[in-house]
């Protein structure tokens, strides 16, 4: 066994960034200590956060941070996506957009002139979208930011081809199983935990706070019950639509539902329209 | 014919964010020294408009994921002027411990893993831990430390979410924070030693009439509040204003070759310096003594006007940090109550500066009558060096087109590195190249 490793060649990783706040890639290199010991399995061919050594593809294992937003970007994917056998994305703006993914509600012509004074010179496309919209997308990695452990086991796993292991079930869970007091039953908060992937550990709910999806939506949830809920307790549709349309807004379940209750701001619930 | 030498490097490594440098020299004469940034636009003061002041810092924390504290910072204090309430003294304590936290881990960062291997000849941290690995191994454990302050008073290290207008949404625990004491104290005794190691780096040179900007307060070392002062240079007046009056003296202005603005004091139209360098050329006095007998002892000469010595600068201010943190941590006896100040939302505008590790950080909001972020205005530390870097580039350029290329365009990068720029930050990146044309080259005369 030992003497067929030392015969294999390391993997190759690479990283690389869009649209995006660097955050993800600081929880990599957070885990620094942890990728150090990597780097003796993995060889880091491109990291350009941490390292000037900027080595050319293929790469086994491509990190993309970030969302595409200008026309550049699109043609950049495609070249990547060409060099990485595994692509994996990491974080909230390369899985759904981003909180740059606001941009897309609005006119772009209006976002550019509101910060630049010649925006000609500025090449952005009106939307910011994810990297599956572009290419096909190994795994996902959800979270604003990514959670560090979950980053290493999926680095961990893709190379030792296995499928990563990253919960599926919503934070509502996590807060149960921790024993925090509800925040949406007993305070009346409008809460996304019970239709957000679980993953941070239930952090906002156990800060008296409502949790605002940054892990995007769980599997298979129903956002029309839930606002319809919170309305009942009073929630202003107003209020829920920027709930919803947040930091994962642009994420199908969340798109869906954010749209749906600004088409109809004061009108009836869907379900007493039934 | 005389020769033409392009010296670019895009992307620039070890940098956050996306960006690039651009140098062309014919001759003696620099005809294009430019910090380009090409970090795609993200148009966060546009998506802010018709939020909620509650979401706000939430949002803000994304523009940048080594420093969400300073954006989160910025935009509570600016909302609260705007809101017209006041937090306790209490709360305005824990808020500059989580700022320490946050100074200390980007500054450990940027020191150890990007900034260190230009000195020492490497292409990374990773790459320097062979033959440095106490180095790498205190850089990480400083980094971690900085993370963990801001866990227990942020609930998480990137993007906090423990962090609201008016204060905080839970009481940080007292205990928690206690625990942090003895790892504080390791933390500023590692940072003494980093000083002095440091400062021992061999830096190229280069003497540059800085006109410093940051903010000062009255009794200690500037970070969540204080007036807005500038040094002067040669070229400009010292200033000393309320940041209400921020707008009145500096303007930005947007450059072909930038997605980020660059910004410029009015008038003169000429670049300033924020950051730890311009934070210690005016505010050294104000130090914590164990970090201020350090800057004293390493034979730092002030004012600082060697960029490549931010190093040591950011050395300081993380020793500055540890010892400030542990003070505040050793008084911790008890939860703080209240931990938030109630607000009604109302119209109003309001604007705050705070200093971010890479330098003064500028918010300003105004809100619609029922509460909602009509407008919003962000002005980052990145933006502000942008026309500086150029200036320094410039500076340093006749004395380095003596050497090859590589080793030119390495100083170039090096001399951006020293910035520690924030890309994301600046809404846009940076790039830096250097490259000669090889046909123009054996034209040339020289």
């Amino acid at each position: 066994m030992a003497d067929r490793t030392a015969s294999v060649r390391k993997p190759r990783l690479a990283v690389f960034k869009f649209a995006s706040c660097d955050g993800c890639q600081l929880q990599l290199l957070d885990a620094c200590g942890q990728l150090m010991q990597l780097a003796d399995r993995v060889e880091i061919a491109q990291f350009l956060e941490a390292s000037s050594r900027v080595d050319p593809g293929p790469y086994d294992l491509g990190l993309v941070e970030g969302s595409i937003s200008t026309a550049e970007d699109v043609e950049r994917i495609q070249a990547i996506r060409r060099d990485c056998r595994f692509l994996v994305t990491i974080g909230a703006c390369a899985t759904s957009g981003g909180i740059q993914a606001l941009r897309n509600w609005g006119k772009i012509d209006e976002f550019l002139s509101a910060v630049y004074a010649s925006p000609e010179t500025i090449d952005a496309l009106a939307t910011s979208t994810p990297i599956a919209d572009h290419v096909p997308v190994d795994f996902e990695l959800r979270g604003c930011p990514v959670d560090p452990h979950q980053l290493l086991d999926v680095v961990t796993s893709v190379l030792l081809g296995r499928r990563p292991k990253v919960p599926s079930q919503s934070v509502c869970v996590e807060c149960k199983s921790r024993g925090t007091v509800c925040v949406a039953v007993a305070r009346g908060i409008p809460c996304l935990g019970p239709v957000t992937q679980a993953g941070c550990g239930a952090l906002c709910p156990t800060h008296n706070r409502e949790c605002f999806g940054c892990y995007g939506p769980a599997e298979a949830v129903n956002l029309v019950s839930l606002t319809g809920f919170y309305e009942q307790q009073g929630a202003s549709r107003e209020h829920l639509t920027r709930l919803v349309r947040g930091i994962n807004g642009y994420s199908e379940a969340f798109r869906c539902e954010s749209d749906r209750l600004q088409e109809e701001p004061d009108g009836v619930s869907t379900r007493e329209r039934a | 014919m005389t020769e033409i030498r392009r010296f670019n490097v895009k992307p620039l490594a070890r940098v956050e964010g996306e960006g690039a440098l651009r140098v062309r020299v014919q001759g003696d004469a620099i005809e294009i020294a430019e910090f380009n940034i090409y970090e795609p636009p993200r148009f966060f003061e546009k998506l802010l408009v018709g939020r909620e002041v509650r979401e706000v810092p939430d949002i803000t924390a994304r523009i940048c994921g080594i420093c969400p504290v300073a954006y989160q910072m910025s935009a509570c204090h600016a909302l609260e002027k705007a809101l017209g309430i006041a937090v306790t003294p209490e709360i305005s304590q824990l808020r500059r411990l989580l700022y320490c936290g946050e100074w200390l881990q980007s500054h450990a960062l940027h020191v150890h893993l990007l900034h260190a291997p230009d000195f020492l000849g490497f292409e990374s941290g990773f790459a320097m831990a062979a033959t440095h690995p106490g180095l790498v191994e205190n850089g990480l454990k400083l980094k971690a430390l900085g993370n963990r302050v801001i866990e227990v008073i942020g609930g998480r290290a990137v993007h906090p979410i423990n962090v609201t207008v008016g204060g905080f949404y839970k009481a940080p625990s007292a205990t928690e924070i206690r625990r942090l004491v003895p790892e504080l104290e390791w933390g500023l005794e590692t940072c003494l030693s980093l000083v002095a190691s440091v400062a021992s780096f061999e830096t190229p040179s280069l003497e540059v009439d800085y006109e410093s900007v940051a903010l000062q307060h009255d009794s200690d070392y500037p970070m969540t509040d204080g007036m807005v002062v500038s040094s002067g240079s040669a070229r400009t007046d010292s200033l000393r204003i309320a940041v209400e009056a921020y707008a009145e003296h500096f303007a930005e202005r947007q450059v072909p070759h930038s997605t980020a603005l660059h910004s410029l004091r009015r008038g003169t139209q000429t670049p300033y310096l924020t950051g730890p360098v311009a934070r210690m050329n005016l505010s050294r006095d104000r130090l914590p003594p164990r970090a201020a007998s350090a800057a004293e002892a390493c034979g730092l000469e002030f004012p600082i006007r060697n960029p490549y010595r931010s190093i040591v600068a950011r050395a300081v201010e993380m020793a500055a940090a540890c010892e400030l943190a542990a003070g505040i941590a050793r008084e911790a006896t008890a939860d703080i109550a209240p931990f938030r100040i109630d607000y009604e939302p109302r119209a109003g505008s309001g604007c705050h500066a705070t200093e971010a590790p890479r330098g003064l950080l500028y918010h300003r909001y105004r809100l619609d009558d029922r509460g909602l972020v009509a407008e919003a205005e962000i002005i980052p530390p990145t933006s502000q060096n942008q026309a500086q870097v150029e200036e320094d580039l410039r500076g340093l350029l006749p004395s380095v087109l003596r050497l090859d290329d590589a080793e030119a365009t390495r100083r170039c990068e090096m001399l951006i590195r020293s910035y520690d720029p924030c890309i994301s930050c600046a809404t846009h990146f940076l790039t830096l190249s250097v490259d000669r044309a090889a046909g123009e080259r054996e034209d040339g005369t020289e």
